[in-house]
């Protein structure tokens, strides 16, 4: 029976008629079944992807200090204008202050407002908000359900009035992200394919996966919208999803969307679009880097590591063999200088 | 302006350059250089630097790479850049940067938020060649080939260029206009940096091609690691000109002066960019007189590179900085002295206290300081006695880009100047959103052929602009105004602009360090330490 919650109607029993309703309006249990296996297929190359990309990075060398300022983990006052600890005299004698309130606002204020784009680039935020924004939210929707579904609150057994309420919740969440991502990327590749800026930086890649996004969450929007009577509602879809039962229908074009956004969540990772996790590294890793060399510390270690690589540079003033340690090569002059 | 430049282009087997830039193509200066006909005329390449040379870039030539003279001598050359290639990726040979550089090349969203914070980007009049992604773009793309070794997917991903001699020598050149000021890494959204792109590309073609600039290789840091200093100064000639020095600035000031050399255990060592002695002797001369009066037991050192803060390695050479850096260290080991402080030099700077922070262990990890906190503690402490009266007059101040953005120093200079120039104004922006004077990454020391008329119209240009526009008010004649640079190299830059402007003779803008302003308002020194003559 289906019940209306709000302004979206959200099925509750499954009473489909499978196969009365072919082609675009809901499936037998093949299509389910490659939906579900797209699903767990996607999400784990997407967390492999990501443990991937971080394990690359994380396992490169200490690099120097590389440090920009302002440091949002400085102290309140000097953060505010970009000021550091060397604005002392015998700054080594003092504490290094750690700011984290500081670093998280900052992080707060660059993840969901996109600061530096809005501080320096205001043209391109625009549609880079909503598409991010958008994002966020099909995150948070997709997040919702998850857990409700993992935690049994979508079980048969479960309060349905709960399930109702988080339904519909879960589908004004979403389709409000897969628009907003579907606006912000058409205003995106309008941008990509009409400003001379980006000539000579755009990639065949590029158009292909702003296109790759509009197309996967035109199709899950659209798919859910136009869903016929008796298709799957998002509850009962995931509690589907987690008890892989092919007996819940859902239309072709909400099925064909979710099989595009699972092939997008995994292919994501190995593309710079992973700069969610780049991101860690260049801001918390280099940009806020101003970790002093002490003694003691793990930065010593890892410092002798480095001193010790024998580099194998092939110009004559280097003096390098591939024997010689960076550290042996510092501590002599250049060969022609001996000489 | 030359049509828009395609990537593609930098593969052109011809030599003929990519761009050519006219004066009504770059960014309008404001009053009294506001106009085309008002701009000079550039400088042309000789004939003889194009036949020899190449040249194939831009309108000047700034490394003199020598043609090759057989297409093997040419491959030989590509095939040397792709052994570097690997090398700048490897951890064994380039620890220092790989991790910021592998995000760098794995990142960048082509967004261009970095081109519109490039000052020589929209100083060229938005020319594409001088675009932040572009040089990067064309490393990005050697990368996924030819050291990781994609195919046709990653060509599509990646995008695609053809590697050849041509592309390698603009390449070269490319690395070169840029000053590494990293402006546009503060506005990446993902944290990409494009300065750092300019910075791998000199060192590969330093470390394994040995080609670089003469006058930061032979005469910058190979001079300073055989003779001691880059002016050429040994440890003798740079004593006997410091005592010149004291002797001059004694009798100017009225206060007698004595720098004292190779003490042991001193509070603090100094090290002077040794550009100072030879250029602006005032400079040192200001650092004595206010050291002495203000009771600091300090010395300097005539150890080999110790009384040359320079560390020309910094720009495009980690094996050449360790070097340097190492001299710096020992030297003050050897002394035994409880912290370095380094003068006015901005790159020294960042070289000794920050990047060489990770290099320096154990008894050589001497503390390091900038000069600015002890000169802020000194100015407001009350020891001296000061008479800002003596500093009214307009003042600016320019904010090196290795003190500030890079290294965080904003705030000392600037309660220096408060309190002792009633006429101080910022220029905009300014703090860690400046913008670089144009020499940094070595241009101010690189005068061979044309290259002054590109750093001068071009990555001056902004510095330029913010000048003017901090002495609107004032811009007759009538009124001196000081320009305050307190670092050396960028005091180089604007010593060869202003004069090429002609801004000291028409407009009275004259420029200097932040001592000299200190020393000016010394109660007790008689006045007039600023001479106001143009040098």
């Amino acid at each position: 029976m289906p019940e209306t919650c709000g302004l979206l109607r959200v099925e509750i029993a499954n009473e489909g008629n499978a196969g009365a309703f072919p082609g675009l309006l809901f499936t037998k249990g093949t299509m389910t079944a490659a939906t579900y296996i797209a699903i767990y297929a996607g999400l784990v190359l997407f967390l492999a992807g990501c443990l991937w990309r971080v394990w690359v990075y994380a396992r490169t060398p200490l690099h120097l200090r590389w440090e920009l300022y302002p440091l949002p983990h400085e102290h309140p006052y000097r953060a505010a204008y970009g000021g550091s600890y060397f604005e002392t005299q015998e700054w080594w004698r003092k504490p290094q202050i750690k700011n984290r309130r500081g670093e998280f606002l900052v992080m707060i204020e660059e993840i969901l407002f996109l600061k530096s784009l809005r501080e320096f680039n205001r043209k391109l935020w625009v549609p880079s908000f909503l598409f991010h924004s958008g994002l966020y939210l099909v995150i948070c929707a997709v997040g919702l359900t998850a857990v409700a579904a993992l935690a049994g609150v979508l079980a048969e057994k479960g309060s349905a009035v709960v399930a109702s309420e988080l339904g519909s919740v879960v589908v004004v969440v979403g389709i409000a992200g897969a628009v907003l991502i579907v606006t912000g990327a058409c205003l995106l590749l309008i941008r990509r394919s009409s400003d001379p800026a980006f000539k000579n930086s755009t990639k065949a890649a590029d158009i292909f996966n702003l296109l790759f996004f509009i197309a996967a969450f035109s199709l899950v929007a659209s798919g859910y919208l136009t869903r016929a009577a008796g298709a799957a509602s998002v509850s009962e879809f995931a509690h589907g999803v987690v008890h892989f039962d092919r007996g819940v229908k859902i239309g072709t074009v909400f099925g064909a969307g979710l099989i595009l956004a699972s092939a997008l969540a995994a292919y994501i990772p190995f593309t710079h679009m992973a700069h969610f996790i780049a991101k860690y590294f260049t801001w918390h890793a280099v940009r806020w880097d101003d970790r002093r060399n002490e003694p003691g510390r793990p930065l010593n270690t890892a410092m002798a590591t480095n001193l010790a690589y024998k580099p194998t540079w092939s110009a004559g003033h280097i003096g390098a063999d591939g024997k010689r340690s960076w550290a042996e090569i510092a501590a002599s002059a250049p060969p022609e200088i001996k000489k | 302006m030359s049509g828009r430049v395609r990537l593609r282009d930098v593969s052109r087997p011809d030599r003929e350059p990519l761009v050519h830039l006219e004066n009504a193509d770059l960014m309008a200066l404001p009053d009294p250089l506001d106009g085309v006909e008002k701009d000079h005329a550039w400088a042309s390449l000789s004939e003889q630097v194009k036949s020899k040379c190449e040249c194939g870039l831009d309108d000047t030539c700034a490394v003199n790479i020598p043609k090759p003279k057989t297409r093997e001598e040419e491959e030989q050359l590509v095939a040397r850049f792709l052994t570097g290639l690997d090398k700048l990726f490897d951890k064994q040979n380039n620890w220092g940067f790989l991790q910021p550089l592998l995000l760098t090349m794995e990142h960048c969203t082509g967004c261009q938020t970095c081109a519109k914070a490039c000052h020589i980007f929209e100083a060229s009049g938005e020319n594409e060649i001088y675009r932040p992604t572009f040089r990067a773009e064309i490393l990005r793309r050697l990368y996924f080939k030819h050291v990781k070794h994609g195919g046709l997917l990653s060509a599509w991903q990646h995008g695609s260029i053809q590697l050849n001699w041509p592309l390698v020598a603009r390449l070269i050149e490319l690395a070169y206009r840029c000053n590494l000021c990293r402006r546009c890494a503060q506005s990446c959204p993902i944290g990409c940096d494009n300065g750092l792109v300019a910075h791998e590309l000199r060192k590969l073609f330093s470390q394994e091609m040995g080609i670089a600039p003469r006058e930061i290789h032979e005469n910058g840091s190979m001079l300073q690691l055989k003779v001691g200093s880059s002016t050429g100064m040994n440890a003798e000639i740079v004593k006997d000109n410091v005592a010149f020095i004291d002797e001059d600035i004694s009798e100017r000031t009225g206060i007698e002066i004595h720098t004292p050399w190779d003490v042991q255990g001193a509070d603090v060592l100094l090290i002077h960019n040794a550009g100072e002695i030879m250029a602006w002797p005032e400079n040192p001369g200001a650092f004595a007189l206010i050291l002495t009066m203000a009771g600091v037991n300090w010395t300097m050192s005539s150890e080999l590179a110790a009384y040359d803060a320079i560390n020309y390695g910094l720009w495009y050479d980690d094996a050449q900085f360790s070097r340097v850096a190492l001299k710096h260290a020992e030297a003050a080991k050897n002394l035994g002295v409880k912290r370095i402080v380094i003068g006015e030099c901005g790159h020294a700077h960042k070289a000794l206290c920050v990047i060489a922070d990770r290099m320096l262990a154990g008894d050589l990890n001497i503390p390091r300081e900038s000069y600015l906190p002890l000169l802020r503690d000194i100015v407001l402490g009350g020891k001296i006695k000061f008479d800002r009266g003596r500093n009214d007059f307009p003042v600016t101040l320019h904010d090196p880009c290795n003190m500030v953005r890079l290294m965080g120093v904003v705030e000392p200079q600037r309660e220096i100047l408060r309190a002792l120039s009633p006429q101080f104004r910022e220029m905009e922006p300014h703090g860690v959103n400046n913008y670089c004077c144009g020499g940094g990454s070595g241009f101010a020391i690189m005068s061979g052929n044309n290259f002054p008329d590109w750093r001068f119209h071009v990555s001056g240009r902004k510095k330029l602009e913010q000048i003017l526009r901090a002495f609107e008010d004032c811009l007759g004649p009538e009124t001196p105004k000081y320009l305050c640079a307190p670092c050396s190299n960028c005091k180089g830059q604007f010593r060869d602009m202003i004069s090429y402007y002609d801004l000291w003779q028409k407009n009275r803008i004259l420029y200097g360090g932040l001592v000299e302003l200190v020393v000016n308002a010394m109660a007790d020194v008689k006045p007039g330490f600023i001479e106001w003559e143009w040098r």
